[in-house]
């Protein structure tokens, strides 16, 4: 997938969600910490080509309700969380890269109703890695490409904001001895 | 950055790297977020056990302590002195022995005797924090005034910081000193001579200047802190007395003009109104008394996190070597309550951990 698909996949994401919520009235984006931030605005400035008016975005970091804090080796950065206003009664969705065990989405609504209460929360990721990897009843309302992958197997998403390069791969999951 | 934050027990500043006090600021200023929401409280250390152990008496330590551990969902227990078998005779050693056959994940602990946290950190599975150990040093509080240095100042590096008062019994200035040196700050001290003897400067190992009068450390200062004279530790006779501290070396608002034009004027607490610091100061525009007890429970928290959150991988489920199931229950956590190997296994886990360590993903 090069930056092209992204950018038509972001653009498909972004007037499906003006479908189902009405217009973009109420609607807050909210980006999941690292490039679900990105994906959040680029949707953002889709829709506000779409409807004329730009939706407001939210940062999530879940790196407080992870369910494994004591299993992950590097201890992970916390960066914060940035809402836009109240959330209460509003429409959010969450946005992030990829949907694997669901785990990270479980985190964010936690994290979301912390806030507030949404009237209601839905889910676009730009790739769904399929319903046998989820750990979690978990289904994203928005899909920018189902993309069936093995355990084996790491998505990586580039995204200019972070990397170099623009584009989505598939990559063999290194293995422990090779990680160190 | 975030995989070399490698530490079991925060003992003090001095055994620091600057990558890792930076570190733990950092963390802190996202904590300090969490205090401001409607629900101030985050999941992260679910389940996890710290203990305030507090051998001698404390309100604003003890309470920050125990509101960061609540604040990460923790569960906090605190015991003083004036309650627990210490005083019915029972040494530090067996307290210790007892507190870790129930299984804590941090133990914080205060006590008179300097190096007492380091005594403990030796005998314990769990992490080890120092809320203050005698004369030596007080990290949390040397972090916590960082941060609100930081905040203000926007850095550490190149300012001037005059510590006046009690250097000679205080940890708190002790803590400081290193931590304000290693990332950059020039320090002077001052105080009476008695308190702030001339040899100080090469005990601490430290740049720090000694200066006979506190009009030569506060010139042209952009913080000047303020230490509490501590009568708990016969400061009493040191001086004459404590009108004459007051008199000679109580800092007041003409003192705080010789400083920076934009100085900032901090304070330990709790404080000595009208002996080591005047209430025009305290209640003044540039104190920041206050904000450091708030950022207080922020550095806490990351502390507590850092410690007794992801650092239990150290000591926790990979230790065993089995491959850390997500979400595995609390009993297979790994060997605790004084087992010999303790010491062992936490010296190897340094590769251990490297070796199970999976690069940052969340997919």
């Amino acid at each position: 997938m090069d930056g092209a698909r992204i950018n038509r996949a972001l653009a498909r994401l972004a007037s499906e969600i003006v479908e189902e919520n009405h217009g973009s009235d109420d609607l807050i984006l909210v980006g999941i910490r690292r490039r679900g931030v990105p994906l959040a605005q680029r949707i953002a400035d889709k829709v506000a080509d779409l409807e004329g008016k730009r939706p407001p975005v939210g940062i999530l970091d879940i790196t407080l309700y992870r369910d494994d804090l004591s299993t992950v080796g590097a201890k992970p950065v916390v960066s914060g969380t940035e809402l836009p206003g109240d959330i209460e009664g509003r429409n959010i969705v969450l946005i992030d890269d990829v949907l694997y065990t669901g785990r990270t989405v479980r985190a964010a609504i936690d994290q979301l109703i912390d806030f507030g209460r949404p009237r209601r929360v839905q889910l676009a990721v730009l790739i769904d890695r399929g319903n046998e990897h989820r750990e979690l009843p978990i289904q994203a309302d928005y899909i920018g490409k189902l993309v069936p992958t093995k355990k084996s197997e790491i998505i990586k998403v580039m995204l200019t904001e972070f990397d170099e390069d623009e584009g989505v791969v598939i990559v063999e999951r290194p293995t422990a001895e090779a990680a160190s | 950055m975030s995989a070399n934050f490698n530490l079991k027990h925060l003992l003090g500043i001095r055994e620091l790297s600057v990558a890792q006090i930076t570190y733990l600021l950092d963390t802190a200023e996202t904590f300090r977020d969490v205090s401001k929401r409607e629900i101030k409280k985050v999941p992260a250390l679910r389940g996890r056990t710290v203990i305030n152990l507090f051998f001698e008496p404390s309100t604003r330590t003890r309470t920050s302590f125990e509101i960061a551990a609540k604040r990460l969902s923790a569960d906090a227990v605190n015991i003083s002195v004036s309650t627990s078998s210490v005083s019915k005779g029972e040494t530090l050693l067996d307290t210790a022995r007892n507190l870790e056959a129930m299984a804590p994940d941090c133990i914080v602990i205060r006590h008179s005797s300097a190096g007492a946290p380091q005594h403990l950190a030796r005998a314990s599975n769990a992490a080890i924090v120092n809320a203050g150990d005698g004369s030596h040093e007080h990290p949390t509080q040397a972090l916590l005034d960082a941060l609100t240095i930081r905040e203000h100042k926007g850095r550490i590096a190149g300012l001037k910081v005059a510590i006046i008062g009690d250097v000679l019994h205080s940890r708190v200035a002790r803590s400081n000193i290193y931590l304000l040196s290693k990332l950059g700050a020039s320090v002077s001290v001052a105080g009476p001579g008695t308190l702030v003897p001339p040899e100080f400067a090469e005990l601490i190992e430290s740049g720090v200047r000694v200066e006979r009068r506190i009009e030569d450390a506060l010139v042209d200062a952009d913080v000047v802190m303020i230490l509490r004279v501590q009568r708990e530790r016969q400061t009493d006779a040191f001086v004459p007395s404590m009108r004459e501290y007051a008199v000679h070396y109580g800092l007041q608002l003409r003192h705080l003009n010789l400083a920076a034009p934009d100085a900032i004027a901090m304070h330990p607490g709790p404080m000595n109104r009208g002996i080591e610091i005047s209430s025009e100061i305290a209640d003044g525009g540039r104190s920041l008394i206050l904000e450091q007890v708030t950022n207080g429970v922020a550095v806490r928290m990351a502390v507590l996190y850092l410690l007794a959150g992801a650092g239990k991988s150290e000591n926790g489920t990979k230790r065993n070597g089995k491959n850390a199931t997500r979400g595995s229950s609390p009993t297979n956590r790994g060997p605790h309550a004084g087992s010999p190997r303790g010491v062992v296994d936490r010296e190897g886990s340094a590769a251990k951990r490297t070796r199970n360590s999976k690069p940052e993903t969340r997919n």
